[in-house]
């Protein structure tokens, strides 16, 4: 009986998670990828969204919820691409000059979105949803009409033929992969870029130190209970905005070896589905609005990404048509996102109506003696 | 204990009014070090606000400071903030826990004075990025927990924890501190098993012994007596006793706690209604409101009569009314007019036509932003579909603009309502004001059965007076049953045919109006938990 409880217990906690399972599962086979494929497929994802995924983590912790802020922070690091890639510096050095540029651009705009949202708690997820549309027309200000006009842009094959602004693509093509490439092993077929799980080594080893640290302690307890920790003596709207600009600054990095791993950067468009899919794979992973781990991020883009993998083909099989995958990635994300809220909702609830029985059952105990 | 002259605290002459209305007049204390000094009082008495003004809570500098001074070791202080209060040695056990849920014990006890270790990355980005001395911190909370002489796990986390060993947290977090003299606990005993309590007073006589000085406030006067070394009690902002514990008795503390001149109160009308019908008949209910928490509470309420509940804060006489209506979750049986009313479902309530004017005016009552018509108008209209024009045999309601006015104005004049007129929005009325359209909603649902809860909290006297005499008027003309519940003993005494007094979430006892104020002091206190 217990143990039946048990069981239960685990599954209805991790409902996602094990609906993924069960989704790849069904789908790897009808596919008919081979497992070496699938594999290097799922590596390379793994190098190219692990790091993005990790800055949610931050704001999290503080009790922000999933913030859709990080958009800004990608869109930090394609201006800092932007910039690298007009002034032709290739190979390593031109991706660790990008994250350099991109720290002064993150800091600014995160500073900007943890005082919004400040004015906004307990509604962090929509107003930073909306922070990063209102952000994404300013950009598109920046990249399409200053720069080459205002901001000096020399380069033929980054401005516009019309001499201001950026092309809609920016190839990254000398700069492509050489993160990955540096020190790159195969096994078994497989390729694995070392370097690249080592940086994101060196960020998880960060995250796990920094709960340790003073800073991290403010931030679990302000995000438990903002009013505890302020009466305690914590500056509150401070140690949130700092966590915004550190979770800012950390998806800035990641954009970088993002889009060195693609190879491209789609001026328009790179940042803006980014957020997303980087919150529906932490939610895959099993994480929840208040609660996520690393753990969840490694599960969640294996999980994700598999599926991505695996589903157009298996859609392309069964249907005869490719574009079902395309259409399928985009409505799981915002099906992912819907479910994960609502059973954050249910569980909350529950927990309120438990102390409700708790009363109960103690009347009756009272009332048999 | 140094300078036995000098006293540890003392409050000078200190008065506070809260715009024009006076909560505290002329309080003067002293406290030694080491003493322990037992406070009690009737809700509204002053407690809080002294304890707020020793504490420096932000509340009373906003509200216009106070007058008077308070001494600490004969030098005079005020502080502008609680941190300076604290740095000064002043501790404080709030009534609500202040306790971050997810950490353990230590890591509450020590909150945001944890101890740190520097490292190179703390070098270069500043202090906050030093690393939590993990080991010191157990030191340090195993010592505080030491002090107290009630033993908590250290490492339990606090969501996990009984309430009672919070409780025993929070005054281990005090106690961590080096500095502190002198420790304020809110009725720190009502979340407490009878076990702990006892263990809470040992561990008071402990920290007196170690010279720190606590003010303890409770309503368990036999605890008092069994700690204290003296006793204060307040009553309308006055202290009217101030003497050793050894020298008073619970029951001459109970009786200056509720004795006001109660001639004042005697009303000519109080009716015997015992031979009546009963109409709603209350079984074995709970209700989990939080902080108002009802347990197994059965009730008969006679036809037309005018019950009062009264009882002190969070004893759980607003959880009555609140867990009937459906608004928080209950449970047990509740038959009105011979019939069952299913609880949790507000609906069914209004329909049999039984009715609720909450305490929470603001959240639950008005709609703010909606004219008085509106808000009038707005339940019958939602219920009993009442002020409705139909239109093809009922397909298509319109609303009848032109009765919903003139109810709201028969009522703003029968009620006295000030304002511009029914077509001003509800939020722009004063607090006594917005009483009396609560009132009046809740009068246009014309219910066979009305409860009232609170309906005078905030409001000055004269509008007081104005909403009584509106409900009086109300049960006897339209001979409707109406239930009161006030956390004013006088208010119920002024108006109820029979009081029931709720203590420990329970019903203590239920006497005629015309009873002594001191006995239902006695019921009020009696199962205080």
């Amino acid at each position: 009986m217990k143990k039946e409880n048990k069981l239960l217990s685990f599954l209805r906690d991790n409902t996602v998670p094990i609906m993924f399972v069960v989704i790849c599962a069904v789908c790897i086979p009808i596919s008919g990828f081979s497992a070496s494929y699938l594999m290097n497929e799922i590596v390379t994802r793994m190098g190219r969204n692990i790091f993005l995924i990790l800055a949610l983590l931050i704001p999290i912790m503080s009790g922000m919820g999933l913030n859709f802020g990080m958009t800004l922070g990608a869109m930090a690091g394609e201006i800092a691409l932007i910039f690298v890639s007009d002034w032709q510096i290739w190979g390593i050095p031109g991706v660790v000059l990008a994250m350099i540029l991109s720290i002064p651009i993150s800091v600014l705009l995160g500073a900007f979105c943890g005082k919004i949202l400040n004015m906004a708690k307990g509604r962090e997820m929509i107003t930073s949803y909306i922070i990063s549309f209102f952000m994404n027309g300013i950009y598109q200000l920046i990249v399409l009409y200053m720069m080459g006009s205002i901001i000096p842009i020399k380069h033929f094959s980054v401005k516009l033929p019309r001499g201001y602004g950026i092309r809609n693509t920016v190839s990254l093509l000398n700069m492509r992969q050489c993160l990955d490439n540096l020190l790159a092993v195969r096994v078994a077929g497989v390729k694995i870029p070392v370097l690249t799980f080592l940086i994101i080594a060196l960020l998880c080893l960060f995250i796990v130190w920094f709960r340790k640290t003073k800073l991290g302690q403010d931030m679990r307890a302000v995000g438990q209970d903002m009013n505890v920790a302020r009466d305690a003596g914590i500056n509150v709207e401070r140690t949130r905005i700092i966590s915004i600009v550190m979770s800012t600054v950390l998806a800035g990095f990641g954009m970088v070896i993002y889009l060195q791993n693609m190879g491209n950067i789609a001026t328009y468009s790179s940042h803006s589905q980014i957020g997303m899919f980087c919150i529906a794979a932490l939610l895959v992973g099993g994480a929840s609005v208040d609660k996520a781990s690393i753990g969840n991020v490694f599960l969640g883009v294996i999980l994700f990404h598999t599926m991505f993998i695996v589903a157009p083909k298996a859609g392309a099989q069964i249907t005869g048509d490719s574009m079902i995958g395309e259409y399928f990635r985009v409505f799981v994300s915002y099906a992912v996102i819907t479910l994960a809220l609502i059973m954050y909702e249910t569980k909350k609830r529950k927990r309120k109506s438990l102390v409700a029985q708790q009363l109960q059952q103690e009347q009756e105990e009272a009332s048999g003696t | 204990m140094a300078d036995r002259n000098t006293p540890l605290l003392e409050m000078r002459n200190i008065k506070k009014d809260f715009f024009g209305n006076q909560v505290l007049s002329d309080i003067n204390l002293t406290l030694s070090e080491g003493e322990v000094l037992g406070l009690c009082g009737e809700n509204g008495a002053g407690k809080s606000t002294l304890m707020k003004i020793l504490f420096g809570m932000d509340v009373i500098r906003e509200t216009g400071g106070y007058e008077g001074d308070v001494l600490l070791n004969g030098e005079k202080v005020q502080f502008s903030t609680p941190f300076d209060a604290l740095a000064a040695g002043i501790g404080m056990v709030h009534q609500e826990f202040s306790l971050i849920p997810g950490f353990t014990a230590t890591e509450n006890i020590l909150l945001n004075r944890e101890p740190k270790k520097r490292n190179i990355i703390s070098e270069i980005f500043g202090d906050r990025l030093d690393t939590l001395d993990y080991n010191e911190m157990t030191g340090r909370a195993e010592r505080a927990i030491g002090k107290m002489g009630f033993s908590i796990d250290k490492d339990m986390v606090i969501s996990e924890m009984p309430v009672g060993h919070k409780q025993f947290t929070e005054i281990a977090r005090e106690l961590s501190k080096d500095s502190l003299k002198l420790l304020i606990l809110d009725e720190p005993t009502a979340v407490l098993t009878e076990k702990e309590a006892e263990a809470l007073l040992d561990s008071i006589r402990a920290m007196s012994k170690q010279g720190i000085a606590v003010i303890f406030i409770t309503h368990r006067l036999h605890e008092i007596l069994s700690v204290c070394d003296k006793v204060v009690v307040m009553r309308d902002g006055f202290v009217v006793s101030d003497v050793p514990a050894a020298e008073t008795t619970v029951n001459e503390i109970s009786k200056k706690m509720v004795g006001r001149s109660v001639e004042t109160a005697a009303k000519a009308d109080i009716r015997d209604m015992s031979g009546a019908r009963t109409v709603m008949s209350i079984r074995r209910l709970w209700v989990d409101m939080p902080g108002e928490t009802v347990r197994d509470v059965s009730l008969d309420i006679k036809e037309g009569e005018i019950l009062g509940i009264g009882g002190l804060a969070g004893q759980g006489k607003l959880g009555i009314p609140n867990g009937i209506m459906g608004l928080y979750e209950a449970g047990g049986t509740v038959e009105f007019d011979g019939k069952q009313i299913p609880l949790n479902s507000p609906r069914r309530c209004l329909d049999a036509s039984l009715a609720f004017v909450s305490e929470d005016r603001r959240g639950v009552g008005l709609l703010l932003d909606e004219t008085l018509e509106w808000n009038v108008a707005f339940p019958a209209m939602q219920v009993q579909d009442k002020f409705l024009k139909s239109y093809l045999g009922g397909l298509i309601k319109w609303r009848d603009e032109k009765a919903i006015r003139d109810v709201t104005e028969r009522y703003i004049d029968e009620l006295q309502i000030k304002c511009t007129g029914s077509k001003q929005k509800a939020k722009e009325l004063s607090g006594g004001n917005q009483q009396k359209v609560c009132l009046a909603k809740a009068f246009a649902l014309e219910p066979k059965f009305l409860f009232v809860s609170e309906p005078t909290r905030g409001i000055d006297v004269g509008a007081k007076a104005l909403v009584l005499e509106a409900l009086r008027r109300f049960n006897r003309d339209s001979g409707v049953t109406v239930v009161m519940i006030s956390s004013e003993l006088e208010e119920l005494r002024s108006i109820c045919d029979r009081i029931a007094i709720v203590s420990g979430g329970r019903i203590a006892g239920i006497l005629p109006a015309s009873d002594p104020s001191e006995d239902f002091g006695m019921l009020m206190v009696s199962m205080v938990k």
